[in-house]
């Protein structure tokens, strides 16, 4: 995908946070030195085509409130469609990967209350009949942000 | 009174990209303008808020291939060998996790990506390298298919299930 110098520019400033405050738009202009309504029809766009896959807060789970966790689960191929489905139809599991393991089948779970996570686990096993393993964060370590490309 | 639970819900949907956004999400829940800004700003300074931003795929941007990689670390090393793994510009992800013994003794968990699968397992090579973990036990996992809340729709996946990471184009 090749970006324009503006949307690289836009993308860098806005990874690191928008204004809030009245008016955003216009405090951006001045740091990016691009027109107001082209940082918006340029976001736009490039939510459009999913170069952006989301604007706005990222919340902090754990400190909300609520729960999260990372879960996992050895799924056989020919259950891996079924279990899938029962997985994905709790509306607390919010992302669900294969991964070329034995434990094939990744999700997190998010949910409103910390104690609920155990609550989903247990619906999921006796649902599938299949042993989840629960890995919430422990620790998360500093990252350097830079990605050249 | 502003509406907390309300305003943390529409937020969750995404700032709209219209001139005024915080007055449109004032309306939507009764509120006003200067409520909704104050109380986006406490959260973000109580870390409720942990980033407010913009989440980029790294796929589209030629990020092809990623992989989870599981390392079995020694609880005394975990912190020095977290933060060696952070500081590659790849490394997305690296936290901490329990183990779920016997089958799973691994307790820290990295998040990498490359321009293919090549790519990546060369980048792992050198995070072994550096960080001098030869002969320490770990896995590579990499993620073939992904399914998204709601119907289940099958699609590519893109790992951007971390919402806090960041990317320098």
């Amino acid at each position: 995908m090749n970006l324009h110098e503006h949307d690289k520019k836009i993308i860098n400033q806005l990874q690191g946070g928008f204004p809030i405050c009245e008016n955003p738009w216009k405090e951006l202009e001045k740091t990016l030195e691009i027109p107001a309504d082209e940082i918006i029809s340029r976001i736009k766009k490039m939510k459009s085509e999913g170069v952006i896959s989301r604007f706005g807060p990222m919340y902090h789970a754990e400190k909300m409130g609520g729960g999260l966790t990372l879960a996992a689960m050895k799924v056989d191929k020919e259950r891996y469609d079924e279990v899938t489905e029962i997985v994905n139809s709790f509306s607390e599991v919010a992302h669900n990967y294969e991964r070329e393991h034995e434990l094939s089948m990744w999700f997190v779970i998010a949910t409103e209350l910390p104690q609920q996570v155990q609550q989903v686990i247990d619906k999921i096993e006796q649902k599938t009949g299949i042993n989840v393993y629960n890995m919430p964060k422990l620790q998360e370590f500093f990252l350097g942000l830079k990605f050249e490309i | 009174m502003i509406d907390e639970r309300r305003l943390i819900s529409v937020l969750q949907k995404g700032l709209p990209l219209i001139t005024h956004p915080y007055a449109a999400i004032a309306s939507e829940i009764n509120s006003t303008e200067d409520e909704v800004i104050n109380y986006i700003q406490l959260m973000q300074e109580k870390g409720d808020i942990k980033r407010f931003g913009l989440v980029v795929r790294h796929r589209k941007l030629g990020y092809k291939s990623n992989a989870m990689v599981v390392w079995d670390i020694p609880e005394k090393s975990v912190d020095a060998l977290g933060q060696c793994f952070g500081q590659f510009d790849f490394v997305t992800l690296s936290y901490r996790r329990p183990r779920n013994l016997p089958d799973w003794p691994y307790n820290l968990f990295c998040m990498i990506h490359g321009q293919d699968r090549d790519d990546v397992k060369k980048n792992l090579s050198l995070m072994i390298k550096s960080c001098q973990v030869e002969g320490v036990n770990h896995e590579l996992l990499f993620s073939t298919r992904c399914f998204k809340q709601r119907g289940a729709i099958y699609i590519h996946c893109h790992e951007d299930e971390n919402k806090s990471e960041r990317v320098e184009l």
